[in-house]
């Protein structure tokens, strides 16, 4: 099964994991990466996660595509949560499934670096002290991630 | 020419607002040509457009670069480099 999906509310790996694999005792790898929101200083309430609805299902549509061009997968699941997201709390699922190991951690790692850079979504910070932050910039160590893969076709 | 054009994070809070229909003027090809339009109806988009280089774009829901044709394009978004993951 390939899935792709945004949504305000959480999501369960394990859930995720079992309807990935469902009816297909041929695979013999799952790789799951989570993503969550990451608090570094003890400052942070919540990241605002802002999307383009439509095109962050649509975009994320043709980076799975891809990577299904590249690797033989089985089965995948992309999810991006949006709204307000609190330290600990997870933001983002990428599931991958092959007959081997290395195809499913490829793929993850590709979509990840892929997800990051090109879905349409944007972090802002919300300070516990009340104040709304700052927008989370883009870093540079995004675009190199994604120019590695450009590099190996 | 009509167009739908949304703006998101902190493109559409230097713009003050999440979409527009606008009429476009003759001679305005492509993505770029949009922009340095757009600049010229006021500061909040001098503003959100201050580095235009770094803005992106899309056009019908697909990015596109500044120098793309918008020709027959119903929705063209603007906003800055994306920090989702």
């Amino acid at each position: 099964m390939f899935t792709v999906r945004v949504q305000a509310e959480d999501f369960d790996l394990a859930v995720e994991q079992r309807r990935v694999c469902a009816g297909h005792p041929d695979i013999g790898a799952v790789v799951t990466f989570t993503g969550l929101c990451r608090d570094e200083s003890g400052t942070l309430a919540a990241l605002e996660l802002e999307h383009y609805p439509g095109m962050a299902e649509e975009e994320m549509d043709r980076v799975l595509a891809e990577a299904r061009g590249r690797w033989p997968l089985d089965g995948a699941v992309l999810v991006h949560r949006h709204g307000m997201i609190r330290p600990g709390e997870n933001i983002v699922l990428v599931v991958t499934a092959s007959r081997h190991r290395k195809a499913a951690f490829a793929a993850a790692e590709f979509l990840m670096d892929y997800l990051k850079s090109r879905a349409p979504f944007w972090k802002k910070e919300h300070r516990k002290d009340g104040s709304s932050g700052e927008w989370v910039e883009a870093k540079d160590a995004d675009d190199q991630a994604l120019e590695r893969w450009s590099a190996r076709q | 020419m009509s167009l739908k054009l949304v703006y998101f994070a902190w493109v559409r809070e230097r713009i003050g607002k999440p979409e527009e229909q606008v009429v476009l003027p003759a001679g305005i090809v492509t993505i770029g040509d949009l922009i340095g339009w757009l600049i010229t109806r006021g500061e909040e988009y001098a503003y959100a457009f201050e580095n235009a280089p770094l803005i992106r774009a899309a056009i019908d829901k697909a990015h596109a670069k500044h120098d793309a044709p918008i020709t027959g394009a119903s929705e063209i978004a603007f906003f800055p480099p994306m920090t989702g993951g």
